[in-house]
Formats: C-alpha cells, structure tokens, sequence
C-alpha cells in the first residue's frame, strides 16, 4: 500500500540520520578500548605460594599506616590527619581480600607505584621486600576478608578515599553524619566541623593528585558501563595522563563496585523497568481500539 | 454503520479516560511529600540528661516541644498527664498555647508557664491555671524506647492517654 | 442585539447557543470543518505536534515542581531530588527529555511533508511562515531548557551559542556580556533563560499555535495531489449522504479518527524510547556538573540543532556566520523563492523532484557531519554539503520559473 511505502521512507530517513549522530559518532569520537576482564596481564603471577600465618606476623608493614578495624587493629592517624602527611587516607584493610587481586596485590606491595602506574609521588613506599613476604599478606588478607562484602563496602574500599559520592550520603572522610542543629540558634556546629575536616581533607587530596577526584553520585549515567570498566582496570589505557592509579580490583570487585555507583546513579532503574511493560501494553491496547474506530469512521468512503 | 462507529468511539473515550486516571494517580505521587520530609517527621528526645524543674525546647515536625522533668514536690507531680520515663516523670507537649498560638514562658520558681500574649498560665503537667487558654497543652504522638523518646509514632502510652482524653 | 429567551433553562443548549454561539463553533471548527479526503498519515503530523507540546507542558509542570533554578542546586534538584526522591519524578523527567527531542523529528517531518506538497503557496503562506516562527519559538525552548539542569553541556553550549552574538569580526562583547548578564553563563544567565523556558518562550508558542491554526482555517488543509478542491460544493455533497463520492470529510470524527490512530502508534513508539532508550535525548555529557574551567573534549548541540551548526564551522568566522544567519531565515522565504504556481507533490514537478531529495539528503548530511569532530574527511564532507545547501535555495527561484505547469487544476 502506498501509505506504507512513504511509512517506509520516513522511518528509512530518521534511522539513517539516527544512526549517524549516534551510533556512528560517538564511534567516531571515543575510540574503543579493548580491556582484560581485570586478567592483568602485564603482571606475572608471583610463582609463590602464600602462607596467611606468616602474613599475620609480617603485617605490623602494614599497619604503621593502614587500619583493620575487623581484626581490632585501628588505624594509628585519622582520615585528616592522614591527608596532611601522605595527601589521601590509606584505606582499612578488612575487606582489602575480597575486593583486590590476589596477584595485584603481591606486586603491588613490592612496588607500589609502579604497579598502580601512579604519579612518581604516589603515597605508598614499597612495603615488602621479597615477592613471598607480599604473597603471605596477600593471602592473610584474604583469610580475614569477609566471604561477600556489599556494594558500598566495595566501593568505599577500592574507591572511598578519593571519590565522594553525595547522593549515597559519603565523602572521603566518611558518611555524612546525623546531626542536630541548636534550637536556639539553628547552628549545627558538629556538621560545621564535619564539612571544615572535609575541606582540609580535599584540599589535602586535591594538591596530592593534582585535582580533586570526582564525585561519583551520578558516573554511571555520564559515562557507559563499558568506559568505566575499562578505566578501573587500566585508567591509562582510557585516558592517558590521568592521575587516577590502577587500584587493581578482581571482575567481581568491580561488578560490587559498579552495582553501587549504579544504586546512587540510576535509582530509578528498577521502578522503570517495571512500569515500561504497562505503560507499552496501554499504548498497544489503544491503538488496536483507534485502529477500530478509524476503520469505523472511514469505512464505505474511498 | 453509525451504532458501531459510536461504540468505537466511546470504546477508545473510555480507554483514554482509563489512562487518564493512570497519569493523574502518578501526578498526585508526584505531590506527595518528599522522603527527607517524611523521616524528619519523627524526633528522638534522649531524656537522659534533662536536669530537674527546667525548660527543655526540642523540635518536631517544625513546632516547639516543651519538656520539663517534673520535680517529685511538685504539685503537679501526680498528674496523669505526665510520661514516665526511665522511673521520672515528664511533662511533654506541643508548646504552643491553645488560646492563640504563642510559645508559652516557663518559670520554675513559681512552676508555671506564663504566656506573654494575653497571660494564660499552665502547671507543669500542662494544665490550664489561668484562662484565656481553653484547654490544656497538647501531648504530641510519642512511643518510649528505654531511656529516649520517638515523637511521631503513637505508642501504647499514647494511645493509652488518648483513650482517657487527656492528650488535649 | 442578540436576542436571549427568558424561558430558555441556564446551561440548556438553547441558552448556551445564546451566549457562547456553541453550535457555531461546534460547526465552523469540528463537525464541518472540511479536510480533504485525498491525505495520508503524514497529515497527522500537526496533531502529533500539538500532542507532544501538551506532553511538553504538563511534564514540564511537574518538573516546575521541584527544579531549583540556581547554579548551586540546579544539576542536584533534578539529578537527585526528581530523579530520586520524587514520586516518578524520573518519569517525568525522561517523558520531558525525550519530548523535547521527539518533537523535533515530528516538526521536520511536518515542514518537508508541507515542502514535498506545496502546502506554502496559493493562499497557505502565512501557515507556512507561522509554522516557521514556531520552529524558531520551540528551537529557542529547546535551547533554553536545556541550560537548566546546569551540567556541562548546559554550560558550554550556553557559552559557544552566546559567543556568536559577538558577531565575528565585529567584537560585540558588551553585547554578549549584557545577552549572559555576566562575563560568563553563570546565576543571571540560568535565571533569565529559565523565565524565557517556563514563562515566555511557552506564552509565545501557544500564541503562535493558535496563529497556525487560524492561518490554515480559510485556505483549508492540501491534499495529496494539490488539486484545488471546492469546499462548499463537495462539502453538500456529503451532507447529502454522498459520502464515497464527496472529496471531503469532516475534521471531527472522521479526520480525528485517523489522527488519532497515528498517534496510538507514534505513542508506543515514543514511551519506548520514554523507558528503554532514552540515551539520544539525555546525553551523558550532561551528566557532568558544570565546571567553567574544565572544557569537555567534544562539545555539540542537540541533533536538531546540527545541520545549521555545520554551516557555520567550513568557512572562516565572519563568512560563517553570515551563512548561519542566511540559513535560520532563507526557510521563511520558501513561498516566494518558488516561483512556480504548481501545488502538486514534489514527483510531479520535474526539476523540484530532484530539488527536493537533494535537500532532504544535503541537511541530513549537514546533521551527521555537524556531530562528527571537524577532522578529515568529515569536515570537508561538510564543506561540500554547506555549498550545496547555499547553491540549492539560490538555485529555486530560477529551476522553479522554468517549471511545467502540472496537469489539470
């Protein structure tokens, strides 16, 4: 039928012009990055067998300035304090085996900002000296780690130190707390504090990298799932330059990760995709009622 | 021919009303009160700490709540009104006066409220001494859990006081 | 003087005729409002329109709602308060964003169904030129609105578009300064675009509408072939139950049934991309929060706005411009420029067939090249689709005066 004919070239004309300023140019303008699925493999396996009771006795390396709260061992500078003498608050190190790479981490301790592909000023020293001390703290690491850690546990671990996320309640100095204000004067002078501390800390944060992190309330909709998978695992690869480091989370590492910037990002997401199925259905249904008045309406005239 | 076009016709009318009623149930969500309003509307008192025979003022749900930890020589000490807390008794009420609105004074040496505006006066529990206030200040719905108390939930306290008609 | 009956009941029919003339109205615009019979679903397009402007408006209510219109809360009120916290507020933030985007694609399929069948001439100029004032008015909406969620896109589009008020070589700075309110798009700036989004951009729109629709009223809707119907014959025709062989039918319910059919389907189509493909219309640029002193790698403007920014970008800076300019006007000339008194679909016009595929081809190319980044090949294959752009308007006058005149009427 003519009509749909000309259907034919409407939609033929808008898919081609969609097709160009879509798909086709952001091909164009984001070349695609290839990544490993967090295999890493510029980094050999350390060819040793880690032993968790030695990583015990070796872990005072660590704990001159990491925290592990889960085994009691708090961290000897606060999160400010941190700030003013490395630039950036080491993270605890509870979950540490649940969300990094056995591997990374062993070549990680033996030299740290080369493995992180860091700036040269990058705040870790090389904290074990052979390649069997780093594999028994890796493996002790793992033996405390908890079996599953939650999306945000994962992503305040790998990410929490430099990036906020406002919209999940988090900065890098922790959760915004619950406060009340003075009902004489409407001061809220311990939320007052809390937002100075933040400040130093960024300050802090922002002359050690050379700009402040970004907050990461809202990443997953301003950039694809693709580009920050690959940027985690390789942040040199996306974005050469950056001063973000390789933090060298495992795959399901960063699915935690992801499901928690997705959680703050895209709330709406499941409502969405509830209600869509419906909305549709209506839309089918009423067409089918139009297209049965109009046959009523035009029938018996041409 | 024209009773199946008007059946048609009031067939889609009424589909399209039924989608109509789908957009106005989603617009009047839309105008509900926002979930940061909705948790604000419950205060917790941690009555823990309150010295005896002096004016607490707390806020809830953007009113002024008066507390006072009743005195054991208090001449109001026993009236019902009171809350019992952690083995004290408090006086706990929306500290607007019921004749028009002010935000009574409280002075412990005489153990009563005085309000500014047209010198109403109530005792410690509440209650009117002096009009013009018609009736006593207003017990807020409050449930007690342990030392502290939620205002925003009715609990069997509450509802206990409520029954007696003494929560206004 | 009208005369009332004492007798008649208050809000009777009698008495309603009396003071409002419903009947009138009822005739003149709905029942024998005469279209002709001789159309196709493209006809539909004006509906669909009026229909996404509504869409347009009563999300755009909702939002109204809850946008707080400041450089500090506005990215945060929508990205978080809307899209969060308010009770399918992201649904009307997605119907919103894809709308405002959809109804371009609906406003230029409906200029070149009115380009293909000489819908502009012989007594339809003024529908032509006020359906090109509101392609200006909701191109001037759709810019405004989008400098309200304050990402980066907002901000740098607001800068590069306001820059050209300097007008090239002639550095008007001041000019562009006093358009921002500031030295840069900051508080005055989001301000004075968000009252021209919600207030007056809107004011002006429905008035224009209402214009559109009054321009049509005389001349009466084209038809398929552009044959000059005569109304009033065709129209007692089917009052007198002829109505397979009157050329014409009534507005309401005839025409409207198959308006609204149209639009059954141009609604499924549109809620899906409401729910699962919304990203063309919401670009993730945006979702960066403005920051003046970090300039995104790619910046471009929304898909409709990509043709006439292309160009601008092959010549040099004054050159350019003048062209830009030449470009968002020489439309509104089109009904003077053809120089043909033909009203017949493009196919029967000769030469002004291939006029016509040239130039629904050449802006298509303009708007994927005006996305590309202006490196080789694509800039040069925008040079060549800007020449061609300039080259086929000046060409019309004269393709047009040599042309046939198409058989019969």
């Amino acid at each position: 039928m003519k009509e749909l004919k000309v259907l034919a070239v409407v939609v033929f004309f808008t898919l081609v012009t969609y097709w160009g300023v879509e798909p086709f140019a952001h091909s164009q303008m984001h070349k695609h990055v290839e990544g490993h699925d967090f295999a890493y493999p510029d980094i050999n396996a350390s060819g040793v067998k880690g032993n968790a009771a030695n990583g015990k006795n070796l872990i005072a390396a660590c704990t001159g300035c990491h925290g592990i709260e889960s085994q009691g061992m708090k961290a000897p500078m606060d999160a400010l304090a941190s700030s003013a003498a490395y630039g950036v608050n080491p993270p605890d190190l509870s979950n540490a085996g649940a969300v990094f790479d056995e591997k990374f981490l062993i070549a990680f301790m033996q030299n740290p900002a080369h493995t992180a592909k860091a700036k040269p000023n990058f705040a870790m020293p090389p904290s074990a000296s052979s390649a069997q001390d780093a594999a028994d703290i890796a493996a002790y690491l793992k033996s405390i780690a908890p079996k599953e850690v939650t999306p945000k546990e994962a992503f305040v671990t790998a990410c929490g130190r430099c990036h906020a996320d406002r919209y999940g309640k988090w900065t890098q100095i922790g959760d915004v707390p619950k406060t009340k204000s003075n009902i004489k004067t409407g001061n809220d002078v311990e939320l007052a504090q809390f937002k100075i501390n933040l400040a130093k800390y960024q300050d802090k944060l922002a002359s050690y990298m050379g700009k402040l992190p970004p907050d990461l309330s809202i990443i997953s909709r301003a950039r694809s799932e693709h580009y920050l998978k690959t940027f985690v695992e390789d942040p040199q690869a996306v974005l050469h330059g950056t001063a973000m480091p390789r933090v060298g989370v495992t795959k399901e590492g960063f699915e935690k990760v992801y499901a928690y910037l997705e959680s703050t990002g895209d709330p709406s997401k499941a409502e969405r995709e509830r209600v869509g199925p419906w909305v549709l259905l209506y839309f089918v249904i009423f067409t089918l009622l139009a297209y049965g008045w109009y046959k009523s309406q035009w029938k018996g005239l041409k | 021919m024209s009773n199946r076009r008007d059946f048609m016709g009031m067939a889609l009318g009424g589909f399209a009303g039924l989608g109509a009623l789908g957009a106005l149930y989603a617009a009047k969500r839309t105008w509900d009160p926002l979930p940061s309003v909705k948790a604000g509307g419950f205060t917790t008192l941690d009555l823990s700490n309150v010295p005896e025979n002096t004016l607490v003022v707390e806020k809830w749900r953007g009113k002024p709540i008066l507390i006072i930890k009743v005195a054991k020589d208090d001449k109001a000490y026993k009236d019902k009104r009171l809350i019992t807390v952690d083995g004290h008794k408090f006086m706990i009420t929306i500290g607007l006066c019921t004749h028009l609105g002010c935000i009574p004074d409280y002075f412990p040496d005489q153990h009563q409220f005085i309000c500014p505006c047209h010198g109403g006066q109530f005792d410690a529990a509440g209650e009117v001494t002096k009009a013009p206030p018609p009736s006593p200040l207003v017990i807020p719905p409050f449930k007690i859990d342990g030392k502290k108390v939620v205002l925003g939930e009715e609990g069997p306290e509450y509802k206990k006081l409520k029954a007696a008609g003494l929560v206004a | 003087m009208a005369h009332f009956d004492p007798n008649a009941k208050p809000f009777s029919h009698k008495w309603m005729n009396e003071r409002l003339g419903v009947d009138t109205l009822k005739r003149v615009l709905s029942t024998e409002y005469w279209i002709p019979k001789n159309i196709n679903f493209l006809w539909a397009m004006g509906m669909v329109l009026a229909a996404t402007f509504g869409v347009l408006l009563i999300s755009g209510i909702f939002l109204l709602m809850y946008y707080v219109p400041t450089t500090k809360e506005a990215f945060d009120s929508v990205n978080f308060t809307i899209m969060s916290q308010v009770g399918y507020g992201w649904l009307w933030r997605h119907i919103h964003g894809v709308a405002a985007s959809v109804v371009f694609l609906i406003i230029y399929i409906h200029m070149f169904t009115g380009i293909y069948y000489g819908s502009y001439k012989k007594g339809r100029e003024l529908i032509w030129i006020s359906g090109m004032l509101l392609f200006v008015s909701f191109s001037a909406e759709a810019f405004s609105g989008y400098m309200l969620p304050w990402g980066q896109m907002s901000y740098w589009a607001g800068m590069v578009i306001t820059n050209l008020f300097s007008l090239g070589s002639l550095e008007l700075n001041g000019l562009v300064e006093w358009i921002r309110g500031d030295y840069v798009p900051g508080q005055a700036f989001l301000s004075r675009f968000f009252m021209l989004h919600v207030l007056l951009m809107p004011l002006l729109i429905i008035g224009l509408i209402v214009l559109h629709f009054g321009t049509l009223r005389l001349p009466h809707v084209n038809n398929k072939d552009g044959e000059e119907i005569d109304f009033e014959a065709e129209a007692e025709k089917w009052k007198a139950g002829q109505r397979k062989e009157a050329k014409v039918i009534p507005f309401n319910p005839v025409f409207l049934s198959k308006d609204v059919f149209v639009m059954g389907i141009y609604f499924i189509f549109f809620f899906y991309l409401v729910f699962y493909h919304f990203e063309f219309a919401m670009d993730p640029v945006n979702f960066d929060p403005a920051d003046g002193l970090k300039t995104p790698p790619h910046i471009y403007p929304e898909w409709y706005f990509l043709w006439s920014y292309e160009i601008l970008r092959p010549f040099s800076k004054d050159i350019g411009l003048i062209w830009f300019g030449f470009a968002q006007v020489i439309f509104m000339l089109l009904p003077f420029l053809d120089r043909s008194p033909n009203v017949a679909p493009a196919n029967k016009r000769g030469p002004f067939k291939i006029w016509f595929w040239l130039l629904l081809i050449d802006m298509i190319g303009l708007t994927i090249m005006g996305k590309l980044p202006p490196i080789d090949p694509w800039s040069q294959f925008g040079t060549v689709f800007a020449y061609t752009f300039i080259a086929l308007w000046i060409a019309l006058p004269f393709i047009t005066k040599m042309e046939k005149p198409v058989g019969g009427k």
